[in-house]
C-alpha cells in the first residue's frame, strides 16, 4: 500500500473531505464524552441544538464566529506568504485599544464621522502593530514566530497599564475597565434582542476582500508565489521584502478590525478579558480552512458551534465544556488527514 | 550472446515491473549479468534505467518479477526486494550519479562508514586502513586516505565511491550516468579502471546515454525505451545510428547553427571580481563580450563560478568590483525586475527550486514575470482571462504538453518545464538571454526543442550566453567559446577553432583532474 499524488482533485472529494473530517472528528470525541459518562447521542444532540438550535443559538453561534473569521483571515493571509504571525492575539486588542481611544467621546468630531474613524483607527493599530516584527524579520532576519507571540504579552500589559491609568473609566470605582465608547461610534445590531451585531456584516465582506486581494490582485499573486517558493518568486524579480511588509500589515489589520468590532460591536467598552483566546484560536481557523479566505468562514462557524454548544451541553448535563477544545483539536488533525488524501490517492 | 552458456550468470533480472501511477517506468524487464563484462545500460531520460537499477540496489520495491544473484558456488539464490542492506551483502555496489560522500569525513571514514558493528567500542582503523591500501594498489584507484572527501576533485569523489563498492567485496557494480561530470580525460582514465575491474571478474553495469563511450567500453549494450527493453545485442558490431534510433523511436532532428555576423556588443564584463562567501562562488578578473546574434559558451565543470556569473547577468547578484554594461548603458540597477524590464531573458540552472512555482498553475506560471503588465489590470484587479488567453497561446506556439492550464506545474515534466520557462522569458522578446545548463536532465526531444529555440532567437539578434557543462551542446550551438575553471575565465575562442582535447584539459586546470576545493596536496 503507498500513496500516490493525484494528477486531478475531483471537485465533490475538495467539498466533501473536510466535513468528512469535521465528523470524524466528532466520531473520535465520543470516546472522551463516554468516558465522562455521557450519553454521547444526547450529548451531541445538545451540543447540536445549542449551538443551531433555535433563534437565541444561532445568534449566539455567529456573534462568536464574526471575530474568528477575522482572525482567521489574519493567519489564513500570513500563513499562505509564509509568513507566521502569531500574534493575532495581541493586534486584536490593539484595535481594540485603538477602538476605545477614539470612541469614547474624548475627540470633537462630527457624529457621523466617529463610527468610520473608530473603524480606520482600530485597523491601523492591528496593522502597524504587525509591522514592527515584519520590519525585523525582513531586515534583520528575526523570527517573527518568537516576537509576535511574545509581543501578545506585552500588549496585555500594556492594555492593563492604560486600563488603569489614562483610559480608565471614572465611573468604574477602580475597575480596569474603559469609559464606553458613546453610541455614534458603536456599531449597531443587525438583529434585535440578540446580541449579533454589525461586525459579522463585516467580517463576511473581510473574507471576500481578502479572496479578491490574494486571488486578483497583483499583491496576491505576488505573496501566492513567493508563500509557494520564494527563490523562483525573487528570481521573477517580486521584492520579497515589500511584499511581506504589506502582508504583515494587512494581517495586522484585519486581527484589529476583530478588537474593533468585539468593543464597538458587543462589549461597548475595554476590558482585559476582551477576548477568550480568538487570536490563537483564528489559527486553527485558519488550519481548518486550509487558508482559503472563504473557507475560512464556513471554519469558524464550526469553532464558534462547538465552543456555544459545548457551552450549553455543559450546563444541561454537566460534562466539562473543555470538551469544546478536545472537538477543534481533533478536528484539526482529521483535517491534515483529509488534506492529504485530497492530494493523494491509496494505491496497492 | 553465443559464449553466454554454461556458467550461471552473476545477475538475473526476469520479468521486473514497476508503475508509478499511470506510468509504467519498468515494463517486464529481463536482464543478465555475466561475471567479466561491461554491460550498458541505455536510453533517454526517463526511459527507466535508474529506476531498474533502483529496484536491483533495493530502493525500490518491484511490482512484479524476481531478481537472483550468484551466490559464488555456481548457483543463483533469490534478493529479497526493498533492502540495499541484502544488495550490498549479496556483493551489489552502486556508484550514484550524485555522490553519496559525508564532506567533512575523511576518506577512509567515508569508505567504511556502515560497514563497521555499531555496538563496537572501537573501530578497527589499522585493518580498515591496510584492506583499503591494498585496494588501491591493486585496482589504481589512487586517493588520498586522510583528506576530507569535500576537498577532493569530482574525479577523486568518483573514485572514493568505487572504492566504497569495491570495500564491500562488490561483485556486481552498477554505475548511474558516470562520466556526467567528468572531462574528457577524466573519463578516459575511468574507463581504464573499469576495464581492469572487469578483467579481475567484476560485473559491470554502466548507465549512460551517450552512445560513443558507450560503444567504446562495453561489451553488451540493452536499450531501453519507455520502460521497456527493445534491443539486447552485442557491442561489436552495431553501430551508432541502429542504437540510436533504438534509443529514440522517432527521428529527432538536432538543429544546427548557421554562421552568421555578429553586431553591436549586447553585455559587457570588464574585470568583475566576485569575493567567495559561503555560498557563492568567486570570480576573478572576468572581461567578457556577447555581441548581439552570437551565442558565447561558457565550458567547464559546475561549481567553478558557473553559479555566480549566472547570478550577476539574472540580476541575483551584484559584482564586488568591475563593471558590467547592457546594449553599451551602464548596468540597471534594481535586481531581477529592472533587467526583466530592460530586455534580459533568463534560463535558471535549477528549474524547480528558481524557474517555477511548483504549487501554482501552469498560466500562472507563464505570467510569473509579466503578471505586473498594466495592460492585465482593471481597477486594480488582475484581469485573468487575459492571463489564460496569453497563456493558452504560448503553450500552444511553445508545444507545452499539459494536461490543462489550470493544473499545477510541478506535474509537468523537465522537458515541458523548460519549454514553459522558455516560452515565458522568449515572449517579451528578450535582447540578451543567459541561459544556465539549459537542457540538463532532458530527453533528446526536449533537447533538440531548446536548441531550436535558442537557435531561433540568436537568427533574430538576440546575444546569448550559454553556460553548460555539456560539450556536445557547446559544440553545436556556441559561436565562440571560453572556459571558466576555479573563477577565472579562459580566452574566448571561435568554434572553429576548438580542440575537444584541449578543452578538456582547461576545464581541469590544464594539467591534472584537481578541480575546485582541491589544494595543492
Amino acid at each position: 500500500m503507498r500513496l500516490e499524488p493525484r494528477q486531478h482533485v475531483p471537485p465533490l472529494l475538495s467539498v466533501g473531505a473536510p466535513i468528512g473530517a469535521a465528523l470524524l472528528a466528532l466520531a473520535i470525541c465520543a470516546i472522551p464524552l463516554a468516558l465522562a459518562g455521557a450519553d454521547v447521542g444526547r450529548a451531541y444532540q445538545l451540543m447540536l441544538t445549542g449551538s443551531l438550535g433555535s433563534r437565541f443559538a444561532v445568534t449566539e453561534t455567529l456573534t462568536r464566529a464574526a471575530p474568528l473569521i477575522l482572525t482567521g483571515l489574519a493567519a489564513a493571509i500570513a500563513f499562505r506568504a509564509r509568513l507566521w504571525n502569531i500574534g493575532a492575539e495581541g493586534q486584536l486588542y490593539m484595535g481594540a485599544l485603538a477602538a476605545v481611544a477614539v470612541g469614547t467621546g474624548a475627540i470633537p468630531v462630527p457624529g457621523f464621522l466617529l463610527l468610520p474613524l473608530v473603524v480606520v483607527a482600530g485597523t491601523l493599530a492591528g496593522g502597524l502593530w504587525m509591522l514592527g516584527p515584519t520590519w525585523l524579520k525582513v531586515k534583520l532576519g528575526v523570527d517573527e514566530v518568537v516576537t509576535t507571540l511574545l509581543l501578545n504579552f506585552v500588549v496585555l500589559l500594556f492594555v492593563g497599564m492604560m486600563l488603569e491609568g489614562p483610559l480608565q473609566d471614572p465611573m468604574s470605582l477602580g475597575w480596569p475597565q474603559s469609559a464606553p465608547i458613546v453610541a455614534d461610534a458603536s456599531l449597531p445590531k443587525l438583529i434585535e434582542r440578540s446580541r449579533l451585531h454589525f461586525g459579522l456584516v463585516i467580517a463576511l465582506a473581510a473574507a471576500v476582500v481578502t479572496w479578491l486581494v490574494v486571488q486578483r490582485t497583483r499583491f496576491g499573486f505576488e505573496l501566492r508565489a513567493m508563500g509557494a517558493n520564494p527563490e523562483a518568486a525573487s528570481f521573477a524579480g517580486m521584492d520579497q521584502s515589500r511584499v511581506m511588509l504589506k502582508v504583515g500589515l494587512f494581517s495586522g489589520a484585519v486581527a484589529g478590525l476583530a478588537g474593533v468590532g468585539e468593543v464597538a460591536g458587543l462589549r461597548g467598552y475595554l476590558t482585559q478579558d476582551l477576548s477568550p483566546g480568538y487570536g490563537y484560536a483564528g489559527i486553527v481557523v485558519a488550519t481548518l480552512a486550509q487558508l482559503g479566505p472563504l473557507a475560512v468562514i464556513a471554519a469558524a462557524v464550526f469553532v464558534a458551534a462547538v465552543f456555544v454548544g459545548a457551552d450549553s451541553m455543559s450546563r444541561a448535563i454537566g460534562v466539562s465544556s473543555y470538551i469544546a477544545n478536545l472537538i477543534v483539536a481533533t478536528a484539526l488533525l482529521t483535517m491534515l488527514l483529509a488534506g492529504l488524501f485530497t492530494r493523494y490517492r491509496i494505491s496497492r | 550472446m553465443s559464449e553466454r552458456s554454461a556458467a550461471p550468470p552473476l545477475l538475473r533480472l526476469r520479468g521486473i515491473t514497476k508503475r508509478f501511477g499511470d506510468l509504467v517506468a519498468n515494463d517486464a524487464i529481463d536482464l543478465d549479468l555475466d561475471a567479466g563484462e561491461i554491460l550498458a545500460l541505455l536510453g533517454e531520460n526517463g526511459a527507466g534505467k535508474t529506476t531498474l537499477m533502483s529496484i536491483l540496489f533495493g530502493q525500490y520495491v518491484a511490482d512484479a518479477g524476481t531478481i537472483e544473484v550468484g551466490d559464488g558456488a555456481g548457483g543463483l539464490r533469490p534478493l529479497p526486494p526493498g533492502s540495499p542492506r541484502s544488495a550490498l551483502d549479496a556483493g551489489i555496489g552502486m556508484v550514484h550519479q550524485h555522490f553519496t560522500l559525508a564532506a567533512n569525513h575523511s576518506v577512509l571514514d567515508n569508505v567504511t562508514l556502515g560497514t563497521e558493528p555499531l555496538w563496537s567500542w572501537r573501530l578497527d582503523r589499522r585493518a580498515a586502513r591496510a584492506k583499503l591500501r591494498a585496494l588501491i594498489e591493486e585496482t589504481g584507484l589512487e586517493v588520498p586516505l586522510d583528506r576530507s572527501c569535500g576537498s577532493l576533485s569530482i574525479g577523486e569523489q568518483q573514485r572514493v565511491e568505487l572504492l566504497k563498492a569495491l570495500y564491500r567485496d562488490a561483485r556486481v557494480l552498477i554505475l548511474d550516468e558516470p562520466t556526467a561530470v567528468l572531462t574528457p580525460q577524466q573519463s578516459d582514465r575511468l574507463f581504464v579502471t573499469l576495464r581492469r575491474l572487469a578483467v579481475k571478474g567484476l560485473g559491470i553495469v554502466f548507465i549512460s546515454h551517450k552512445l560513443d563511450e558507450v560503444l567504446a567500453l562495453c561489451r553488451r549494450v540493452a536499450v531501453l525505451r519507455h520502460g521497456q527493453k527493445v534491443l539486447e545485442v552485442e557491442a561489436a558490431g552495431i553501430d551508432k545510428a541502429r542504437l540510436a534510433h533504438a534509443m529514440v523511436d522517432r527521428p529527432v532532428e538536432m538543429p544546427t547553427a548557421l554562421p552568421r555576423p555578429a553586431g553591436e556588443p549586447v553585455l559587457e564584463l570588464a574585470a568583475v571580481d566576485v569575493t567567495a562567501e559561503p555560498g557563492r562562488e568567486a570570480l576573478t578578473a572576468i572581461d567578457l563580450v556577447v555581441h548581439a546574434g552570437e551565442i558565447q559558451g561558457i565550458a567547464g565543470v559546475s561549481g567553478n563560478g558557473q553559479r555566480s556569473l549566472a547570478g550577476l547577468v539574472a540580476g541575483t547578484a551584484q559584482p564586488t568590483s568591475g563593471s558590467m554594461r547592457l546594449n553599451g548603458q551602464p548596468w540597471p540597477a534594481g535586481g531581477p525586475k529592472a533587467l526583466i524590464r530592460a530586455g534580459v531573458g533568463r534560463i535558471p540552472e535549477d528549474r524547480h527550486r528558481q524557474g517555477v512555482v511548483g504549487d501554482m498553475t501552469v498560466w500562472e506560471n507563464l505570467m510569473l514575470e509579466g503578471y505586473d503588465a498594466r495592460a492585465c489590470r482593471r481597477f486594480g484587479l488582475l484581469q485573468l482571462h487575459h492571463f489564460r488567453r496569453k497563456a493558452k497561446d504560448l503553450v500552444q506556439r511553445f508545444d507545452i504538453r499539459c494536461g490543462d492550464l489550470e493544473g499545477p506545474t510541478r506535474l509537468l515534466s523537465g522537458g515541458n518545464m523548460q519549454k514553459l520557462i522558455l516560452a515565458r522569458v522568449l515572449e517579451r522578446q528578450p535582447r540578451l538571454i543567459l541561459a544556465s545548463q539549459p537542457t540538463r536532465g532532458l530527453d533528446i526531444g526536449a533537447v533538440a526543442a531548446v536548441h531550436r529555440h535558442l537557435l531561433d532567437a540568436r537568427e533574430r539578434g538576440c546575444a546569448i550566453l550559454l553556460i553548460t557543462e555539456d560539450l556536445d551542446e557547446l559544440l553545436q550551438l556556441a559561436d565562440r567559446v571560453c572556459v571558466l575553471y576555479r573563477g577565472r575565465l579562459g580566452s574566448s575562442r571561435p568554434r572553429a577553432e576548438i580542440d575537444l582535447a584541449r578543452l578538456g584539459l582547461e576545464m581541469a586546470g590544464q594539467d591534472s583532474d584537481r578541480l575546485p576545493g582541491a589544494h595543492a596536496a
